[in-house]
């Protein structure tokens, strides 16, 4: 059986203390034995951005990433973003653009958002395109997705 | 990457060394696997993958000597950790050498870019190897390390040797990427990058090339060409090098070097594009090249 590893890191603001197969990818860890749910499995090999999470303020595919690897580090899923003052402005925005249809790579379209307005501030139409391309959204509902972002980073040109 | 193991045994043991002596002795008896950025190792370990584990699994992403891109003596050097995401944001990178940076914008997405590093891509060894084609016509070299007879050892292999087939390399299982080395380039030499593909990004390239030359009063030397997924290895076009070296691009020289390159390339048929159209796309991307129009 493969060996497990102790590992502790900074979960949406709580210390977490796991015992991880060395295998694991950190969704799995989240999801099924911290029953962090929101971060969402879909494509599984990093194509779709479902499973966006943040590690020390970065966006990385949660499904390539070893359990492991999150010791020491601290970790924002979209259970995190809303605080004791509300929703975080990112959320805020989907919700008020609606942007969503049928949700499921709204946690990781969001994360990724929130990556964006963090590292980069304002932006062209296109940067914030290419900001987003490894999110895939199957409802195919990019514009108004485009559009809470845009209204939270501001959009030149 | 030699003597892998056929079957995946149970993982033993994993560590995440800080430092470089650190990390190469525990793999010094050559039965660890090595987890870096992890895009692709996450995905090639799954049961019914391509690379079984060895004994240990070893995570250098904590040795921070290893990322970073720095300059001395007229030699540029690569941290092997170096992400993709830093080299596209890498302000020396992008006044020296502007391909790499260009490069980096389109490879994968900003969350595989911001894993992604440049001495895992080089590993992986994939014919489709994004970061590889650019360092081909730069002329880098790897720096490998290991641990013997009680000292770090240290051998420099030109790019161009490293591979020798699909996700196959000379490394051997004691050794450790470390660094990518290159001469600064001459300031007249103009290198270029092209990606196939329908969008900027997440696209595995159904084929990418580089050029680079020095011109200099518009004739050609010092030419280099290379191209990924169309043999199994990235590989540099040597007969559309060796004619272009004194040539002045014409659109007849354009045209016989594109036809050169093409002969020089061994693309399959596969899932993203017949034999056919990749050297129908070697030859219009190295006529774009030459024309110095890299934006594909």
């Amino acid at each position: 059986m493969t060996a497990k590893v102790d590992i502790s890191f900074t979960l949406n603001g709580h210390l977490k203390k796991v015992s991880v197969p060395i295998d694991m990818s950190a969704l799995t860890m989240l999801r099924d034995m911290l029953g962090m749910t929101g971060t969402k499995l879909a494509c599984g090999e990093g194509e779709c951005g479902a499973c966006t999470i943040l590690v020390d303020g970065v966006s990385l595919n949660s499904c390539l990433m070893y359990a492991a690897e999150c010791d020491g580090r601290t970790v924002l899923t979209i259970e995190g973003l809303r605080t004791a003052a509300g929703l975080d402005p990112m959320q805020k925005a989907f919700v008020e653009k609606g942007a969503i249809q049928c949700g499921y790579c709204m946690p990781g379209m969001i994360m990724q958002a929130k990556y964006l307005a963090d590292t980069k501030g304002k932006m062209t139409h296109e940067e914030l395109q290419r900001g987003l391309e490894g999110n895939v959204c199957r409802c195919t509902g990019y514009k108004k997705v485009f559009d809470a972002v845009a209204a939270v980073v501001g959009v030149t040109e | 990457m030699s003597q892998v193991p056929k079957e995946s045994a149970p993982l033993e043991g994993y560590a995440a060394p800080s430092t470089v002596e650190e990390a190469l002795r525990l793999i010094a008896d050559g039965d660890a696997t090595i987890l870096a950025g992890g895009t692709d190792l996450m995905l090639q370990t799954k049961p019914g993958g391509r690379l079984p584990y060895r004994r240990k699994l070893v995570n250098i992403r904590r040795i921070s000597e290893l990322r970073g891109v720095s300059e001395k003596d007229g030699r540029m050097s690569i941290g092997a950790l170096t992400t993709i995401t830093d080299i596209d944001n890498n302000d020396l990178l992008n006044t020296v050498t502007p391909v790499l940076p260009q490069t980096a914008n389109c490879f994968a997405s900003s969350q595989i870019r911001n894993a992604g590093t440049v001495g895992g891509n080089i590993c992986n060894a994939s014919p489709a190897g994004d970061m590889i084609v650019p360092l081909l016509v730069l002329d880098a070299e790897v720096e490998l390390s290991a641990w013997t007879n009680g000292a770090v050892t240290t051998r420099l292999v030109s790019l161009d040797k490293f591979f020798t087939g699909p996700g196959r390399t000379i490394k051997q299982p004691n050794e450790l990427l470390t660094r990518i080395v290159f001469a600064r380039p001459d300031k007249k030499l103009f290198a270029g990058y092209i990606k196939s593909g329908p969008r900027p990004a997440l696209e595995i390239s159904t084929v990418s090339a580089a050029l680079s030359a020095i011109r200099d009063n518009g004739k050609l030397s010092r030419v280099r060409i290379a191209l990924g997924a169309v043999g199994p290895t990235v590989l540099r076009a040597v007969k559309a090098e060796a004619y272009l070296e004194g040539k002045t691009v014409t659109a007849q020289v354009a045209a016989e070097a594109a036809r050169l390159a093409a002969e020089d390339a061994s693309p399959i048929d596969d899932v993203r594009a017949t034999a056919w159209y990749r050297r129908h796309l070697i030859q219009v991307y190295i006529k774009r090249l030459l024309e110095n129009d890299s934006q594909g």
